[in-house]
């Protein structure tokens, strides 16, 4: 089901990943912000989304026919702030004002404030519904174009996504495409052991999606997945993307202290070292 | 009020290709005309009223107008972060319309009952939140909700409701009140289905000697103050009449403004349900009428007040 990404491709793809995660590892040390661990583990599907499957064109945020990423897990908003400041949506000056004061990039994406931001997301469950709405004003007003909602695995636990998910399905909502960013925990403790996900990709196929697990990790399968949307099986796409939380730096894979913990400037050099950016 | 809500949406769908309707699964056969009319714009968004709220946010911000609409509680308190977060925040022109305001479905019991309603929408920022008096107010709140492209609560009754006006009320805006039937000496402020009660409860007083105006306070969110202002310095006494708790609705917002603006009322009641749920069975008029909302309880306790 997928178009390959050449291998350069793929290179270049993870190493504009690990830029992002440079950029959003420094904006958790300099506003000494939650949930680093949390945008780390997605940098490489909002990679994916931003250099390579969206239709998007920084020069016109609002061109009705562009498609739309939602990050329903608004609480890796590092990530999508940066990725849209690299990919020239706003300067990447404005990341410097990151949770100041007076600023504009609070620490979950603003409602209409930021060119690039789709919705405005931090309570879990909102962007799907969000999303398939747009879908479907999409099909309504003859405008082909996708919606990628990126969700986290605790995101899950929320009643509406659910709903959610069974209304895009009667809708045959085929462009709309559901990213889980199964890092395998939540805030608190281990994602199935707080309420059970597991079998996740069974319970979205019985939910009417197309379901498959990927690794999250694996640049180019996430990019040739995303990009084979609609895939011809006429359903919604779930796409379980297998991770880590806190993916890229040793010291904070897997281990969930990194949801609050912000790094010191010397884990920051050390993590630069591990990027392949020192 | 909901066949002309039906009904007028069918119009205004005509007219205007952005616009959508999305029930929650109830109006059976409601919409029949709408659908075969626009049968690309009609969602039945089923029992799932979060996502059938964020849904219609999402429409709304590529470029639809929809509606969402099923039973008060259903279509408020149920999706409130829905409609505070993806409607409110957003600020998108989303029209949320609740079917069977206050006591109208007093029968079903207190799951159905909506007394907390106007509390809850008009904290929202960005909310404008309209309670129509009757059949004909209700669509021109409709067609006023369209012009606002901003979020707007529209509460109404449920069916066969008496008709207030004859047609379209030439005046009704949303944010300017009504005046029904003129008066000088009390004023009685009836915000939504209380309209048809509050005009029998005019009629005793003036049987008793007091010239009564009658208004349709239809808009709680944003308050007609220049209205109130006028009202609170002409008349003996003035009243707001609501089919919703006295706590957070339109009586507490009057009661709020006058505090914040320091204005004093010569004379000021409040008519609203108390701060319980009622356990009754028994229609709306039986409801009323055990929480004093009837015209005859209305019209007694002004005129007790006015010794």
């Amino acid at each position: 089901m997928s178009t390959a990404l050449q291998s350069n491709e793929v290179a270049a793809l993870a190493h504009q990943a690990a830029k992002l995660r440079m950029r959003v590892i420094q904006m958790s040390h300099r506003a000494k912000s939650a949930h680093l661990a949390s945008s780390l583990s997605c940098c490489d599907i909002v990679t994916a989304a931003y250099w390579d499957v969206c239709r998007i064109d920084p020069a016109k945020p609002t061109d009705p026919f562009r498609d739309r990423f939602i990050l329903s897990k608004g609480h890796a908003a590092t990530a999508l702030y940066t990725a849209l400041a690299f990919r020239g949506f706003f300067p990447e000056a404005l990341l410097d004002t990151y949770c100041k004061d007076g600023g504009m990039l609070a620490e979950h994406p603003p409602a209409r404030l930021l060119p690039g931001v789709e919705a405005a997301t931090g309570s879990l469950g909102h962007g799907l519904p969000i999303g398939v709405g747009m879908a479907l004003a999409g099909r309504m007003r003859g405008e082909t174009f996708r919606v990628y909602a990126l969700l986290s695995d605790g995101e899950n636990n929320e009643g509406s996504v659910w709903e959610s998910a069974m209304f895009a399905a009667a809708q045959k909502l085929e462009n709309v495409c559901v990213i889980i960013d199964y890092n395998k925990w939540q805030a608190t403790a281990r994602s199935n052991e707080t309420l059970q996900l597991a079998p996740l990709r069974d319970k979205w196929a019985a939910f009417g999606w197309d379901a498959h697990e990927i690794d999250g990790h694996d640049i180019g399968t996430v990019a040739s997945t995303m990009r084979n949307v609609p895939n011809g099986s006429g359903k919604p796409v779930a796409l379980i993307a297998h991770t880590v939380k806190g993916k890229g730096v040793s010291f904070m894979e897997d281990d969930n202290n990194w949801h609050y913990r912000a790094p010191t400037e010397e884990e920051v050099g050390k993590a630069r070292v591990e990027l392949g950016l020192a | 009020m909901r066949n002309a809500f039906a009904d007028e949406i069918t119009k205004l769908g005509d007219s205007d290709p952005r616009l959508v309707l999305l029930s929650g699964d109830i109006g059976n056969r409601l919409f029949d005309k709408f659908r075969a009319a626009h049968p690309s714009r009609f969602y039945n968004a089923g029992v799932a009223e979060q996502n059938m709220t964020g849904v219609a946010a999402g429409m709304a911000l590529s470029g639809m107008r929809p509606i969402t609409y099923t039973i008060t509680p259903f279509v408020t308190t149920r999706c409130l972060e829905q409609i505070r977060t993806d409607i409110c925040y957003h600020d998108v022109p989303v029209i949320v319309v609740a079917v069977g305001a206050g006591l109208s479905y007093a029968g079903l019991g207190p799951t159905h009952h909506a007394c907390e309603d106007i509390a809850f929408m008009r904290a929202l920022p960005n909310m404008k939140v309209v309670c129509p008096g009757d059949a004909f107010e209700v669509r021109a709140a409709l067609r006023g909700a369209l012009q606002q492209d901003k979020p707007v609560y529209i509460r109404m009754g449920k069916r066969g409701e008496p008709k207030v006006h004859n047609a379209v009320p030439a005046g009704f805006e949303i944010g300017r009140a009504l005046v029904v039937e003129d008066g000088s000496d009390v004023c009685l402020l009836s915000n939504g289905t209380m309209l048809p009660e509050v005009q029998h409860a005019a009629a005793t007083l003036r049987e008793r000697g007091l010239s009564t105006q009658v208004v349709s306070f239809h808009t709680v969110k944003p308050l007609d103050t220049d209205f109130l202002r006028d009202a609170m310095a002409q008349f003996r006494l003035v009243a707001t009449i609501e089919e919703h708790s006295l706590i957070g609705g339109f009586g507490a917002a009057v009661a709020e403004w006058l505090i914040d603006n320091q204005v004093q009322p010569k004379r000021l009641l409040r008519f609203g349900t108390p701060d319980a749920f009622f356990k009754k069975s028994g229609e709306q008029e039986y409801a009323r009428e055990q929480l004093g909302l009837d015209a005859k309880h209305i019209a007694a306790r002004v005129l007790a007040s006015l010794g």
